[in-house]
């Protein structure tokens, strides 16, 4: 069995006036199959509405299925038994990293964690110590939050989830409110944390470029799953990512509209450095 | 301009009673209170001044400090001064007109007066040589006890300090707003109280929006990191007393023993 299975998963948002009756069903997830094996790095692309977000919920069961079955780590999402595991199991870090610290001190915040789950006392300091050095705040464990960068204020969040000893973390547009420098400290900080830590990564994004790093890429769109894939497979695909209301890195764009103007380039180019040897490869020959 | 209110009023200082902790200060703080409506005789006066001379030396905090909080109570104070002293009946010493000033009416403004000053200085010691957090659990350990009445204690301290860490945010989502409402014309500033307190309702409406959508983000975040109540839980920074805090319980008790002594024997 993958690390999460999920089958034909369904979640409807019911609207109600007054009375609770229902006046509006939006099926925000609509019949999506997701397997994903321990240790990836996933990210789940898609634009505003695409029920990317409602997805990653799931995974945290913040939200349970209304139809459909859903595993993480062999244990079945919609039992209320396994709520508590599987939030242990997958951490979570949101997109507004003021709304996610709880305490006043940035300690405190990453203790908060294990404190609910009833880590002891001496395990707590090593824990708090090992997540927070893990992502290179261990320098601001005594400040207060109010005072830090964004991008250091959602590296505290990542330590505080890391600080619970999760085989997998689910982040929710982490960089959507950060600015360019605050995006690459996180995306580093994760990358980090899936190749020595070994922890599954789930990211949820609409920055194309955010993508290029992972090992697999879902694709949604009005709560389908609707391509799926290595980056280098979806970025081939322009036109129909296009379709979909995304954009293409600026630099496999670039490869697109050259190749389609005339130059031989192969499909799928992401980096600069693979245009570069491409082209180089053109002018040799 | 918000931003520069400073919160709570904790003074960080390296001071015996900063080390103290916070339920041997709440537990002291309580007896002194009681200490205060106790005595009624100069003896009483004289201790309590002396007990709280040591306390304030102790705490290395400037007694300029301790002081600031008197004048928000100042009129409070003379109103409450001058009815005492013109409304008591007893014996005549000086009249104006229709208004006497009585022996009794002199004793009952005086005693008042001090003990409402005793009481602000006494309780900004404890606020000043503690941080809000520490208060927070010190209230949340020593009340644990109501848990059995049913009194959710853990939620209120919880609630508590989560208010300490979004007030600064919200303070500075009030001067984001204001700013924002007043580049559209709108006006803090000028009228009288009652337009005034109209020309507030652009800016508390979204106000309150916001806190109501950070409150659920909080929410979802807290959930999502197993928060799950006050049962099981474990902490990083648990409260321990150590040598100190049980010789200041022992203080605490013979300086109560006094004060109740010098109420019965003079």
């Amino acid at each position: 069995m993958s690390f999460i299975e999920a089958k034909n998963l369904v979640h409807e948002y019911f609207r109600r006036d007054e009375n609770d009756n229902v006046v509006d069903i939006l099926t925000a997830v609509d019949n999506v199959d997701m397997n994903v094996e321990a240790g990836q790095f996933i990210s789940i692309l898609g634009h505003n509405g695409s029920g990317k977000s409602t997805l990653a919920k799931h995974l945290n069961v913040l939200l349970t299925p209304s139809s459909g079955t859903l595993f993480v780590d062999g244990k079945d999402a919609s039992d209320e038994k396994n709520t508590l595991d599987i939030r242990q199991t997958a951490g979570m870090v949101f997109q507004n990293p003021d709304n996610q610290i709880i305490a006043s001190v940035v300690e405190e915040d990453v203790a908060f964690g294990p404190e609910n789950i009833g880590v002891p006392t001496d395990e707590i300091w090593q824990r708090v110590e090992k997540s927070l050095k893990a992502v290179g705040m261990w320098d601001y464990r005594e400040h207060s939050p109010n005072k830090l960068s964004g991008g250091q204020k959602q590296r505290v969040a990542i330590a505080g989830v890391m600080a619970m000893e999760p085989k997998c973390i689910v982040l929710d547009e982490p960089t959507a409110m950060l600015d360019p420098d605050g995006r690459k400290e996180v995306l580093d900080a994760v990358h980090e944390l899936n190749k020595k830590k070994g922890v599954t990564i789930i990211l949820i994004t609409h920055y194309m470029e955010e993508v290029v790093g992972s090992d697999y890429v879902f694709v949604m769109d009005r709560g389908h799953v609707v391509m799926q894939g290595t980056p280098r497979e979806i970025f081939s695909d322009v036109e129909t990512l296009k379709e979909h209301r995304l954009d293409v890195p600026q630099i496999t764009e670039l490869a697109y509209e050259l190749k389609k103007s005339g130059v031989d380039l192969p499909d799928g180019i992401l980096t600069r450095q693979e245009l570069l040897e491409a082209l180089r490869y053109l002018d040799e020959n | 301009m918000l931003r520069d209110i400073t919160l709570g009023q904790y003074y960080p200082a390296d001071s015996i009673l900063h080390k103290l902790d916070p339920r041997v200060k709440l537990f002291g703080t309580l007896i002194y209170i009681i200490s205060l409506f106790l005595f009624d005789n100069i003896w009483g006066i004289l201790w309590i001044t002396l007990a709280l001379v040591c306390v304030v030396r102790l705490s290395k905090v400037p007694f300029s400090f301790m002081i600031r909080g008197l004048r928000s109570i100042i009129i409070l104070l003379i109103v409450a001064g001058v009815f005492n002293l013109f409304l008591t009946p007893g014996q005549e010493i000086a009249s104006f007109g229709i208004f006497k000033i009585t022996m009794e009416g002199l004793r009952n403004a005086s005693l008042m007066t001090v003990r409402m000053v005793y009481l602000i200085i006494g309780t900004s010691i404890m606020t000043l040589t503690t941080t809000p957090n520490q208060l927070t659990d010190g209230l949340e350990k020593s009340l644990h006890g109501l848990t059995k009445l049913n009194v959710p204690v853990h939620e209120i301290a919880m609630m508590m300090s989560i208010a300490l860490r979004f007030i600064p945010i919200l303070i500075e989502e009030t001067d984001k707003i204001m700013k924002a409402q007043m580049a559209r014309g709108a006006d803090f500033e000028s009228g009288n109280i009652f337009q005034k307190a109209r020309n507030m309702v652009p800016l508390l409406v979204p106000l309150f929006v916001s806190a109501f959508r950070r409150a659920y983000d909080l929410a979802q975040a807290m959930e999502a990191r197993c928060y799950n109540g006050g049962e099981g839980r474990t902490k990083m920074k648990p409260l321990k007393y150590v040598s100190r805090d049980r010789n200041a319980y022992i203080l605490i008790f013979v300086a109560f023993v006094v004060t109740i002594v010098l109420k019965v024997v003079l």
